[in-house]
């Protein structure tokens, strides 16, 4: 399911929402980020722009035989099984898809951490364990779509494994630890409930959508999507240029993550931001200056500067503000004001 | 076109692009005019297609699928049961009482229209079916506060509303299933033309009209209904019954008078007219390739903006009159209309969610579901005792003493409703702090996960702001809507909390009244104005309050603590505090103290 050859819209037909794209694709090229975040209106392509980036994303190396794509190169990462394997042998590799995991709002608890393996259990009355959606997902995405309706203990799973990395089953007999670490990106409407805002904080980068005013734009929208849906294997094709070329970027701006400079003038302009807003702990201010890297990289600057820093701003903080419900102006606002008062620009 | 003409042409719309067109929320009471609708909507769809009904509360095992338990047992290997949805692909589903539809049943049916698929782990299966469907929506709701969750609406390109029909109403159908049939034959090759699209897209932005997913729907039915007609090429005629029945329903902003000032466009006939002109050309030889807008010249040569500003007009005139003065009265419109999907929490649905909360031995009936892992473990010791069937087959054998059920345990939902005074006199002395109080509590009410209602009153009348919801978003903006002056009709507000109280705790919730006034009433229950009996009506329904139980907090927003103020609160058996010496922080954990005292 995780790579399902099921046809999908090509990312670069996306029209618009460009932040949500350089979410995207900056969690795309360093998946320290942690995820994304997408909040905003109806119908507006947020599950669209999630399925097409599964699409975009570089293969990665997986060690054969493993059920959770133990990457082969880190070998202080790697899974129980793998780990026992290694001390024997050299780990076979082939390259494998980025997996990119939907959890669906109906799946059972059992199927998202793993459980006994019931055919199995059934037939020959073995103990074995099944791995779930999180060690699909390990190494690669996990998409959740309208996040503010996941069930709460689901939530509470998965705040507790997307902060360890490692998911620990402890159930039916079983005891069974093994490497979850994904990228988690949720999409929803706010006007159906919000987050906790531990799971807010989960994510690295948070964008807000709003739907398209502008009717050319809602024309090219739609006029794009009846064309998909009419014939999907001929628009894919057509837009595959562009979206190779999207994927050779996000390569060559992975590649560039080592190299890329960090001046300290950007580090303490990002400190003084996070400073200004009051946000708790290092993690936005990480989060912002990982992001801003991200955009430098992908887009071959020799050293991030003031304009990567900016665009990154308001989707890197406006989650982790602290509310004030006095303040009637929303996160964005609130972050753009900062950035006028301390950057002075 | 009469609405009964427009209701029997949403019937043949439907039938000929279920899935393409999502569906159909069908608002009525049962009536005759309803069953008719149904009736006639089984009568257009091709021979073969199937149709499920589907009860508001199915659990997720019927609807998406899961372990076929007996099936599982007898062959000793998973086998997968279909669901409900699986079983109607290629038709219709029929979903009752869907006013009462949860958000997230609803979420779980937005992601099978969206793929058009069900692809899901559950219960040890791997469950993968097609599952294309249209669904029809019977929604019953009375007033606002029940309808049909948002999210799932955006999905439907028709809104029909019944209401209006009586005994003697008919439905006027005017395609037969033949129609329908040749449409959807048709419907591969009908193209539209960018002028057509910009019209449909132009009319849903002026109109506020949904998102681009509804544009996107109501230029599928237009296609539709160019099919419907024979022809390959969506006309205006066509582009207008897609603005009449998809965007019309959906306008969230009054017309605005354009400077043109004769609303009649100068196409030299009405578009209905044009409706039988044969198809112009004989239908492109290429249905395949993706349709540029390399159209030869179209039929009509009038000016897109002309068209637009028809569809518009034309869509305009079929907004439904209610709705319309809705849209031009209410200040706060943009607050109040949301309130659809004011249902948004977790909902009780006893025993099958929530947190686990252990097992029990029981048969797998109404919403326990069998707890496969553990039935196996209670049958486990006994296997030596039943003797394994065979020698070389390994086999558990189970029987029905060894089924186990999950229980489940969920956590009360709280529910505080917050009555806030807007009248005149509480807006000189401080509204703005009240509603920063209040605000600061819904911050509050949020971090615990509680439900939030917010009752606004002035003048003659209290109103339902925010009908009970986790969002704070809404709470908020709710709030900032709030125009304040006028007088204080504080029996009833009460009056309406009570209401509310009422029904939360019909629903098994757990209620709490913060009132915010300054207590002194100066209008009376029926409307009419004058201190001393408003107060009386307000002390009998305080007192009323006070017998049902349902814990309260009364905040004085009085510069000056009054006894007026005093006395209601002690009739409503509440706990009084005086703003003045309150800051938010004691509020919420007064508050905070009153529920967990329940």
């Amino acid at each position: 399911m995780s790579s399902s050859p099921r046809p999908v819209f090509p990312f670069s037909a996306i029209v618009a929402q460009d932040e949500m794209k350089l979410a995207m694709i900056s969690s795309a090229v360093d998946p320290a980020i942690g995820g994304v975040l997408v909040f905003g209106d109806r119908g507006t392509g947020k599950s669209t722009a999630v399925r097409a980036l599964a699409a975009l994303l570089p293969p990665m190396h997986a060690v054969i035989g493993c059920r959770y794509a133990c990457d082969p190169a880190a070998l202080d990462a790697l899974c129980p099984e793998c780990q026992t394997r290694a001390e024997t042998e050299t780990l076979k590799h082939r390259l494998v898809p980025v997996p990119v995991v939907d959890m669906p709002l109906g799946v059972t608890e059992d199927r998202v951490v793993g459980a006994l393996d019931l055919e199995r259990a059934l037939s020959q009355g073995v103990k074995a364990f099944e791995p779930g959606l999180l060690a699909r997902a390990n190494r690669g995405f996990l998409y959740i779509d309208e996040v503010n309706l996941l069930e709460d203990h689901l939530v509470d799973l998965l705040i507790d494994v997307a902060a360890s990395g490692e998911n620990v089953v402890e159930r039916e007999g079983l005891s069974v630890r093994h490497p979850a670490r994904f990228v988690l990106i949720g999409s929803g409407n706010p006007e159906e409930g919000e987050l906790r805002p531990q799971l807010l904080d989960r994510f690295g980068l948070s964008v807000e959508v709003k739907t398209p005013m502008e009717l050319q734009q809602r024309m090219e929208v739609i006029k794009r999507r009846d064309e998909f849906e009419r014939d999907k294997g001929a628009f894919i094709a057509k837009w595959k240029k562009q979206d190779d070329a999207l994927r050779r970027k996000i390569i060559a701006g992975r590649r560039r993550l080592r190299e890329i400079k960090m001046p300290d003038s950007v580090l303490e302009r990002a400190t003084k931001l996070c400073m200004h807003l009051g946000t708790d702990g290092l993690r936005a201010e990480l989060t912002l200056i990982r992001a801003a890297r991200a955009i430098g990289s992908y887009e071959h600057a020799d050293e991030v500067d003031l304009s990567h820093l900016r665009r990154v701003a308001a989707p890197a903080l406006r989650h982790r503000l602290r509310r004030d419900p006095l303040d009637e102006s929303g996160s964005s606002v609130r972050v753009e004001r900062a950035i006028q008062e301390v950057w002075g620009a | 076109m009469s609405a009964e003409g427009d209701a029997a042409l949403v019937v043949s719309l439907f039938a000929v692009d279920p899935a393409g067109v999502g569906g159909v929320c069908l608002r009525s009471p049962v009536q005759p005019a309803r069953d008719q609708w149904l009736q006639f909507l089984r009568e257009s769809l091709p021979p073969g297609t199937p149709v499920r009904k589907l009860p508001f509360n199915i659990p997720d095992g019927r609807l998406l699928g899961g372990l076929d338990l007996v099936a599982t047992l007898k062959a000793n290997r998973p086998i997968a049961e279909r669901g409900v949805l699986a079983d109607a692909n290629g038709g219709v589903v029929i979903l009752t009482m869907a006013e009462r539809l949860t958000a997230q049943t609803a979420g779980r049916l937005n992601a099978v229209i969206d793929s058009g698929e069900i692809l899901m782990p559950r219960e040890g299966v791997t469950i993968s079916n097609p599952a294309r469907i249209g669904i029809v929506a019977l929604d019953e709701g009375i007033g606002p506060d029940e309808a049909v969750p948002v999210s799932l609406l955006d999905r439907f390109a028709f809104l029909v509303d019944l209401g209006g029909f009586n005994m003697r109403s008919e439905l006027i159908p005017e395609y037969e299933v033949e129609d329908v049939v040749a449409a959807r034959a048709l419907l591969p090759r009908v193209a539209i033309d960018d002028d057509m699209l910009q019209a449909i897209c132009a009319t849903a932005i002026s109109l506020g009209a949904g998102s681009p997913r509804v544009s996107l729907l109501a230029m599928r039915v237009a296609c539709a209904a160019a099919a419907l007609d024979g022809r390959t090429q969506v006309s205006e005629a066509d582009a207008v019954i897609a603005g009449r029945l998809v965007l019309a329903p959906r306008a969230t902003i009054a017309p605005q008078p354009r400077d043109s000032a004769e609303p009649p466009p100068p196409s030299p006939e009405p578009p209905p007219d044009q409706a039988p002109e044969p198809p112009a050309e004989p239908p492109p030889p290429d249905p395949g390739e993706s349709e540029q807008p390399d159209k030869p010249d179209k039929p009509l040569e009038i000016d897109v903006q002309t068209l637009a500003d028809m569809v518009l007009t034309a869509t305009e005139a079929a907004i439904p009159a209610g709705l319309l003065a809705r849209l031009r009265s209410a200040a706060h419109e943009r607050a109040a209309r949301p309130s659809a999907a004011g249902r948004t929490g977790a909902f009780r649905s006893a025993g099958a969610r929530g947190r686990p909360s252990g097992i029990s031995a029981g048969a797998p009936k109404g919403s326990a579901r069998l707890n496969v892992i553990e039935t196996l473990r209670a049958a486990a010791p006994w296997q030596g005792l039943r003797g394994r069937a065979g020698s070389g087959e390994a086999r558990v054998r189970v029987s029905p003493e060894d089924f186990r059920v999950t229980r489940y345990k969920q956590r009360a939902q709280t529910l505080t409703i917050f009555a806030v005074d807007a009248s005149g006199s509480s807006a000189l002395n401080r509204l703005a702090e009240a509603k920063g109080a209040v605000e600061l509590l819904l911050a509050d009410c949020y971090v615990r996960r509680d439900q939030v209602a917010v009752i606004g009153f002035r003048g003659k009348s209290a109103e339902v702001l925010l009908p009970p919801t986790r969002s704070l978003v809404r709470a908020k903006r709710s709030l900032a809507g709030l125009p304040g002056g006028g007088g204080t009709p504080l029996a009833a507000a009460i009056d309406s909390a009570v209401a509310l109280a009422d029904l939360a705790r019909r629903r098994g919730d757990t209620p709490t009244i913060v009132m915010l006034t300054d207590g002194r009433a100066n209008v009376a229950r029926d409307g009419s104005p004058g201190r001393e009996r408003a107060h009386a009506n307000a002390l009998q329904a305080a007192r009323g309050l006070g017998v049902s139980g349902v814990a309260s907090l009364f905040v004085d927003t009085s510069p000056r603590p009054s006894e007026l103020a005093k006395a209601i609160a002690a009739g409503m058996r509440a706990e009084y505090i005086a703003l003045p010496f309150a800051n938010a922080r004691s509020l919420s954990a007064m508050v905070r103290a009153s529920t967990a005292r329940r």
